[in-house]
């Protein structure tokens, strides 16, 4: 199939009708809105369902409805608008049922602008809604990238019985693109044990999170964990540039990766022995590869387009075995690949010592700009 | 030797099909139950428990799916509608029920009751109105009556700060997309008679596909509202139906040509 401009919301929502999706529900948000509106003709057109519902709190519970029918259901949104999803968010990780949400970040907090940010990290890989859950999070750094997660973000989501959320802030929503759209998959209804449809020959069958004998609940988060774990073990995802022989290693996720990969390579051109390591499953996140690549580098450069979020994690698989530089642009500010090599150049030039506060050295330079 | 006393001649009440066999947690005397038999007679009578999805609430209602004995599903409080919405639209062929009282309609999830009810939305909503919060301990709900005593309004509801009663039925009757909006009431037999003849006519609509349709159902807390379970229901008569007349607010044309 031949390569096309397409806009990154609009990539996102064919990619997903290609998948087999088969009912979509959302509510108009900056800057996501071109996924609700293309869905709007597409998906009648093609006889499956879509709603453009009264809020979010209705939209993740029509499609907490529609997941438990067993059927390959999304919404999407930007950050007040999944903020406003959390109950029903937890709702789904607690009856054990698949979803996949895209989640356009912007910058916040509060009603914050409509400029990309990466300032939900935490808020989406963590949980956000009540409980102990573990949803998975695919934070793609292209349009190319996010097209090709979407049939991922359904196999894992109706793989682990969870929810899939395809991260990306409000420029890949924006920007255009030549990408290459999959082909076009058929829509087909598994028949699962567990989805409600009518107890016709069957045993019925029910969906609840309610657990009120204490030590069920214990199972049932026991069992949530389980599958957790396997996602863990195997739904690792990332991708490396340059990291054969470096000594430095630049690492953020998204569009910061990207914008990273301009700084690394020129670096490169200025003999910088630089590479970088873009993680794409934030959640589970790669800590074991982020372990062995300090044995080979001499000190990391984290890049977010927040206040250090994922930085925790990196923290958490370095450890203080090496030095850490953190560099963030904050509230919807895109950071140029300037700014990345001048940070290359000063972490080369004084790459510090293991147990400094990369974040707290980061406010210092910050407040003194 | 023997005496079958009950045989096919003489049955005239047994526990219906769409019915299970455990026993429910409702207090003694609560109407919940009643209206559960009601919607599990209706099904069993249309023949349809084996495609129809019941959405419980949350609320003292939260365990219907123990009682009704067809698929179902748990919501969040007050988000029934949606979630009825979501399985409907990928499901069309089949009949979604919710069940929900009026602290999660009326208070936490109006806006999810009210634009079910104008996108038209092929569901139908059993709406017990009891006054109150049941299940947290007896709370002021978005129904409770003027002066009516409960726990968060002890001196009884002061319509000054504490405003007045939502009248839902009227409400939505209002909008297009409705296809069957009436009130009944369970306080006697008679009423209930009528309430099952509604939840019916509802559930045809659905059918039929003639919209949204909802059956506000009076009924009693005798627990919340302090009373005996026989006082309750003289309560119910002499102060709620005057608050919330019973009747026919929205029948739609097609509805009302109906034959079943
Ligand atoms: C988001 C949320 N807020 C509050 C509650 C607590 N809660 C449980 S049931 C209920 C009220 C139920 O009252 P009603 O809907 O009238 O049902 P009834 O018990 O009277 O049948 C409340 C407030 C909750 N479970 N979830
Ligand atoms: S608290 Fe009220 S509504 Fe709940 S079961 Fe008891 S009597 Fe019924
Ligand atoms: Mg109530």
């Amino acid at each position: 199939m031949a390569r096309e401009m397409w806009k990154g919301n609009e990539a996102i929502a064919e990619a997903a009708v290609r998948a087999g999706l088969e009912a979509y529900f959302g509510y108009p948000i900056t800057p996501q809105n071109e996924v609700l509106e293309y869905l709007s003709h597409r998906m009648p057109e093609l006889g499956r369902a879509f709603v453009q519902a009264e809020s979010e709190p209705a939209v993740i519970n029509m499609v907490y409805g529609a997941a438990c029918t067993g059927a390959r259901v999304m919404t999407s949104s930007s950050s007040p608008g999944i903020s406003l999803m959390q109950e029903g968010l937890s709702y789904i990780a607690g009856t054990e049922v698949p979803m996949v949400l895209v989640n356009v970040m912007r910058g916040g907090p509060g009603l914050g602008n409509i400029a990309p940010s990466q300032g939900d990290y935490n808020q989406i890989c963590k949980g956000g809604g009540h409980g102990d859950y573990h949803p998975i999070v695919l934070a793609p750094a292209s349009i190319q990238e996010a097209v090709d997660l979407m049939p991922v973000a359904f196999e894992l989501a109706h793989k682990y019985l969870n929810i899939c959320t395809i991260l990306i802030d409000g420029s890949i929503g924006q920007m255009m693109e030549p990408i290459q759209l999959p082909e076009m998959q058929p829509v087909v209804r598994k028949e699962y044990g567990w989805a409600v449809s009518g107890a016709k020959g069957r045993e019925r069958h029910i969906l609840t999170s309610i657990y009120l004998d204490v030590p069920t609940e214990e199972k049932t988060n026991l069992r949530l964990l389980g599958r957790w774990r396997e996602a863990q073990a195997n739904e690792i995802r990332y991708k490396e540039y340059f990291l054969d022989d470096a000594e430095y290693v630049v690492i953020g996720f998204g569009t910061a990766g990207r914008i990273a990969l301009s700084a690394v390579r020129a670096a490169r051109a200025q003999g910088h022995k630089v590479g970088l390591f873009r993680p794409i499953s934030v959640n589970p996140f790669p800590y074991k590869r982020v372990e062995e690549l300090c044995k080979q580098a001499k000190s990391f450069l984290v890049v977010e387009m927040n206040t250090g979020q994922m930085l925790k994690d990196v923290q958490a698989a370095v450890r203080n075995r090496i030095p850490m530089r953190f560099y963030g642009r904050l509230g919807g500010v895109m950071p140029f690949p300037d700014e990345f090599i001048q940070e290359i150049q000063e972490m080369i030039k004084n790459p510090g010592k293991p147990d400094d506060d990369p974040a707290d050295l980061w406010y210092q330079r910050m407040m003194a700009r | 030797m023997a005496v079958t006393i009950v045989n096919p001649q003489n049955l005239v009440y047994a526990r219906p099909k769409g019915f299970t066999d455990t026993p429910t947690h409702y207090c003694p005397g609560c109407t919940h139950g009643t209206a559960h038999r009601l919607v599990a007679e209706v099904l069993e009578e249309m023949n349809i428990l084996d495609r129809t999805i019941g959405v419980a609430p949350v609320g003292c209602a939260v365990f219907a799916y123990n009682y009704i004995d067809v698929d179902f599903v748990e919501a969040a409080h007050g988000r029934a509608p949606a979630m009825a919405t979501g399985i409907k639209r990928v499901l069309p062929d089949r009949v979604v029920f919710s069940y929900q009282g009026d602290g999660d309609l009326a208070s936490i999830g109006m806006a999810e009751t009210v634009h079910a009810a104008a996108r038209g939305e092929n569901i139908t909503i059993i709406f017990i109105n009891n006054a109150i919060y049941g299940m947290t301990g007896g709370q002021m709900a978005p129904t409770t009556l003027p002066g009516m005593k409960t726990t968060s309004s002890p001196n009884g509801r002061d319509v000054e700060t504490q405003g007045y009663p939502i009248r839902v039925s009227e409400m939505l009757a209002t909008l297009d997309g409705a296809g069957y909006i009436v009130r009944r009431s369970l306080h006697d037999p008679k009423n209930i008679r009528l309430a099952k003849k509604a939840i019916r006519t509802a559930f045809e609509t659905q059918v039929h596909g003639l919209g949204f349709s909802m059956v506000e159902l009076l009924s009693t807390c005798n627990t919340g509202w302090g009373v005996t379970p026989v006082e309750s229901l003289t309560w119910l008569e002499e102060h709620m139906i005057p608050a919330f007349p019973l009747g026919d607010y929205k029948i739609a044309p097609a509805v009302a040509a109906l034959k079943f």
